[in-house]
């Protein structure tokens, strides 16, 4: 049984279901990245995890805890953490006020946190009182993920974390995931680019029409011509 | 659709009741004012209802409108042409030689937008500075020509019901630059340039006495109906009264509403013709679609600005009609008069309730509220006067009680809008289209 | 030397200090229909009846007050009547947002929806005032109302000009100022300030963090009642209460508002200021001080007045609309178009 797991998920959002089915799982400590072509339900499969929409079937499973009927809010209290894709900081505020506003839920000393997500993300702590809007793309998407990492999540998902960034901040911020996974969380991201999340995943689900279509490893799926020319676009 | 016709003759049965309780001259006051109303909502209804635009600068309309009743029907002042006239179109001539230098410059200076605006803006200053030398002295020497009674340029003599097409094309003409600069406003701050805009119409309206006497009215408009006073010496009306059993007074009086009554009504039923061709029209069909969904209409190559300008144009220019029917009926043009509250949004109030989008509800709405904004007035009055005779006529509840029922109709309006927006946001008549089988 | 003094004097009297009291109380105003903007994302055409609406209230318990024997000594008794009316104003407020605002959050409705619910409840507002007060104009201040008078400071200086301070202007601008840094230390420096911020920078996500919708709401309503209260009754201290009066008070608030940016608190008091002074400027008659600091022979003829005094409101409108056309987005806001 994988620390966190969504099972036979169906559904969609009041029109023709989405989802058909879809099981995703993955370990304390692993990475598992969803590929799959556009409007698979990458996306629908990860907010599904997080409660964003109603399912018609299946069920998600956190520590062996049936987390199905809480709504997002209470799932993230209960141990998720979520970086949306887009629109995932609060530009206003300075980048110590959104680790803040992350660690709302908590009503702990969060001292210890900071320094952690200070250590994982140097820049953060160089610009801690500057409004997030100011950041660049790839600090913001840091900022975002130290954010999610404020409650002290046991499992982080993360919405296309690279989307829109340089190659060579796509490169820094898997490796920060990498790390992040290392401490002991269940990572589980979205990815468009399938080639470069698929380098560092555990486990790999290729989606297509809102089903599983393959699972293995991150090098297995990679390695495989068949699902490299179908859905990872051929190249890589 | 039953429900249509059932409404419209609930409203006319309500009015003759006044009519036969209260007294015909109210109960054809009130028509009089409602098929005005009427008028006013339907240029609303085509922003609002068939385009989606939020304009809250009715007023503006209104009271353009109404001014071109005065430029149109009074006669003009010789002496103050002749005071001031040469002084004027000097001012004149010169904003627009300022006008277009500024605009030439905009568009020679695009390359350096930094510069252009501070030139441009300089440009204008100057100008209005240059004008001002002629603008003083004349707008003076105008306003002081007999001032008790003239004062200002006058119109054109010419009769009064061509100034309500002319009222129509002037609020049209004012609106269309407006529309134009406002164009791509997102709705909210639309809504707030535009009600500022309306303010800016009132107080130049208020403040430049040369134009149309400021607060000091122009009265004794003429009128497109006889007065009272000949038709009571007409034979044919003293029959008519002696027939009715009425005095000769009442008789002209109902007989000039009467009158009034029919000349508005053929406005509004030929607007609203006009309006429901349109909306059965490709036009009608694609400001539908352009509210509805304006990324898709922008998407399948509509130019929604260019709707929008139409329908901000159109809806002005038929406010216009109404505020200078308004002011005909009237006889005078009182620019102290003009709040938002009476001209914009009452009027906004009858939108809603009657049903945006749909003109039979805009008419509807307009009876409606009109009827109720002036009647509940009269209740008001019977229900504190109820209330307060309890009380002794020192006590400061009573006093309040007697000033209340005018101020009653505020809050009456308010829930009105507020409860049909909560609980019918589509209105008493919901909009039909074309489209959707019946 | 002297004359420079005098001319110094009589702009500080008759334009600095007027139109910081008047910017100050714009800007209290202002600040309520930004946040208003930024936590419910609507301007809010009842905002002006609301402040008519908490002056009234202060009379009534200043009224009361004074019927107790009860003062404020020196200061007039209204400053007190504020504290009571505070709780009152918010709770009008609440119910307001309760009985008609959450039933259109709820069903997510465009801005025009609630930009109209606001003009019902402007209009309720407005006659209930009506009713409770009258249309007439009352004036309610009490207490010493001059600092410094004409007379005593041209014995006390011997300038030609007289500097005059009235209590209310002194005590509007102390009080504005006060007002505002509180207002930025809950919004700076306590989580509740914190959340709405964030949830006026990005509702999906601080619904996400944890933060509670219905407190935040709750929260603005409260701010922009004790901020209602302080504008209302400082302005009709300052020039006499008079309902139609505060009608005229909604568009130099929006234009301050827009000025700044809609939703942006450091906009609003700047846009305030900007407001408050054109209007000024541009109808304040430069005669006497040109008349002052110029060369006799320079002496101007005319008042030197740009716009006549009755194009005073009109000055707010056309920043208002030159600001919506040339930059929607104000001083200090986010994109508008």
């Amino acid at each position: 049984m994988s620390f966190l797991r969504a099972e036979n998920m169906t559904g969609g959002y009041g029109g023709p279901p989405i989802l058909n089915g879809c099981t995703i799982a993955v370990d304390r400590g692993q990475v598992a990245v969803i590929v799959g072509p556009n409007g698979a339900g990458k996306s629908t499969a990860m907010k599904a995890v997080l409660g964003m929409l109603r399912l018609t079937g299946g069920c998600v499973t956190l520590d062996g805890r049936d987390i199905t009927a809480l709504p997002p809010q209470a799932r993230i209290k209960a141990g998720l953490g979520f970086v949306p894709q887009t629109e995932n900081v609060f530009p206003g505020l300075t980048v110590f006020e959104n680790l803040q506003m992350g660690a709302l839920l908590r009503h702990d000393p969060i001292d210890d946190t900071l320094a952690e997500i200070f250590a994982l993300f140097p820049i953060l702590a160089d610009k801690r009182h500057q409004p997030a809007g100011q950041l660049s793309g790839g600090q913001r998407q840091q900022l975002a993920v130290g954010r999610a990492l404020m409650t002290r999540p046991s499992a982080l998902l993360l919405d296309e974390p690279t989307a829109g960034v340089s190659p060579n901040v796509m490169d820094e911020l898997f490796d920060k995931i990498t790390r992040i996974a290392a401490q002991g969380l269940a990572v589980l991201m979205v990815e468009q680019n399938a080639a470069g999340a698929l380098e560092i995943a555990d486990t790999g689900f290729v989606l297509v029409q809102g089903a599983n279509r393959f699972t293995g490893t991150g090098r297995e799926l990679l390695a495989d011509p068949d699902t490299r020319r179908s859905f990872l676009g051929g190249r890589a | 659709m039953s429900r249509t016709p059932l409404l419209f003759a609930a409203m006319a049965a309500v009015l003759l009741a006044v009519g036969l309780l209260q007294s015909w001259q109210l109960a054809l006051t009130i028509l009089n004012l409602c098929l005005i109303s009427a008028v006013m909502a339907l240029g609303v209804n085509v922003q609002w209802g068939v385009a989606g635009m939020f304009n809250v600068g009715t007023m503006g309309s209104a009271a353009v409108g109404g001014l071109a009743v005065v430029l149109v029907s009074t006669p003009p002042v010789r002496a103050a042409w002749a005071a001031g006239g040469g002084g004027l179109l000097a001012t004149g001539a010169v904003l627009l030689a300022t006008a277009g230098l500024a605009a030439l410059l905009w568009r020679r200076m695009g390359d350096r937008s930094l510069l252009r605006g501070p030139a441009v803006g300089a440009i204008v200053l100057l100008g209005l500075a240059v004008s001002q030398r002629w603008f003083l002295p004349a707008t003076a020497a105008i306003e002081s020509v007999d001032a008790a009674s003239t004062g200002y340029l006058g119109g054109l003599g010419l009769p009064v019901a061509l100034s309500w097409i002319i009222g129509g094309l002037l609020a049209a003409a004012v609106a269309w630059p407006i529309g134009r600069l406002t164009a791509g406003l997102r709705s909210d701050y639309l809504a707030v340039a535009t009600f500022g805009i309306s303010e800016i119409i009132l107080a130049v309206l208020r403040n430049e006495e040369w134009l149309a006497r400021g607060v000091k009215n122009v009265t004794g408009l003429p009128r497109p109906v006889p007065f009272e006073a000949d038709l009571q010496a007409a034979p044919w009306a003293q029959h008519l009264a002696a027939w009715l059993g009425w005095s000769g007074r009442d008789t002209a009086s109902v007989l000039v509403k009467l009158f009034y009554a029919a000349w508005f009504l053929a406005v509004l039923l030929v607007i609203w013709w006009a309006l429901e061709r349109l909306a059965r029209a490709p036009w009608g069909r694609m400001m539908r679609a352009v509210r509805d969904n304006e990324e898709a209409a922008r998407a399948m190559g509509k130019d929604v600005a260019r709707r929008h300008l139409q329908a901000f144009v159109l809806g002005s220019a038929i406010v216009g009609i109404g505020g200078a029917m308004l002011v005909t009926l009237d006889g005078q043009f009182t620019a102290g008069s003009y709040q938002p509250l009476r001209f914009t949004f009452l009027i906004w109030v009858m939108v809603i309730i009657g049903g945006s989008g749909n003109h039979k509800g805009a008419i509807l709405g307009a009876f409606l509220i009109w009827f109720v904004w002036v009647q509940a007035e009269t209740a008001g009055l019977w229900l504190a006067a109820t209330a307060a005779a309890a009380l002794s006529p020192e006590n400061p509840v009573r006093l309040a009680l007697e000033e209340g029922p005018a101020q009653l109709r505020y809050v009456v309006m308010g829930l009105i809008l507020v409860l049909v927006m909560r609980f019918a946001p589509r209105g008493l008549i919901p909009e039909t289209t074309p489209e959707t089988p019946r | 030397m002297t004359d420079l003094l005098n001319a110094l004097v009589h702009l500080t009297s008759m334009l600095i200090i007027p139109g910081l009291a008047y910017g100050s109380q714009l800007a209290l105003g202002a600040l309520g229909v930004t946040l208003i903007f930024g936590v419910l994302r609507f301007s809010s055409f009842a905002h002006a009846e609301g402040l008519s609406m908490a002056t009234a209230i202060t009379i009534l318990f200043t009224i009361w007050l004074q019927g107790m024997g009860l003062s404020a000594g020196v200061l007039p008794t209204a400053l007190l009547g504020m504290v009571l009316a505070m709780p009152v104003m918010a709770l009008v407020f609440i119910g307001t947002d309760r009985a008609l605002y959450r039933h259109f959050r709820r069903i997510n409705a465009r801005p025009e929806v609630f930009m109209i619910v606001s003009a019902g409840v402007m209009l309720m507002m407005n006659g209930v005032i009506r009713l409770v007060i009258g249309a007439d104009g009352r004036d309610f201040e009490d207490g010493e109302r001059f600092i410094v008078t004409a007379r005593g400071f041209r014995d006390w200086s011997g300038l030609a000009e007289p500097l005059v301070l009235k209590t209310s202007q002194v005590l509007t601008i102390g009080i504005a100022a006060l007002a505002t840094v509180a207002l930025f230390w809950f919004l700076n420096r306590t989580q509740a300030g914190r959340s709405m911020r964030a949830y006026a920078d990005n509702r999906n996500l601080a619904l996400l963090s944890g933060v509670d919708p219905d407190r935040i709401v709750r929260l603005t309503w409260i701010i922009a009642a004790v901020l209602s209260v302080l504008a209302g009754v400082l302005f009709g201290l300052d020039k006499g209460y008079r309902p139609f009066v505060y009608q005229q008070l909604l568009l130099p608030m929006f234009a301050a508002a827009v000025v700044g940016g809609l939703g942006s608190p450091v906009g609003a008091i700047v846009g305030s200021m900007i407001v408050a002074f054109s209007e000024l400027a541009l109808t304040f008659a430069w005669k006497k001080a040109l008349a002052y600091v110029l060369p006799a022979a320079w002496a101007p003829q005319g008042m030197v007045q740009a716009l006549s005094t009755e194009y005073k409101f009109a000055v707010s409108f056309l920043i208002l609309v030159i600001v919506l056309l040339v930059r929607p987005a104000g001083l200090f806001g986010k994109v508008a178009r």
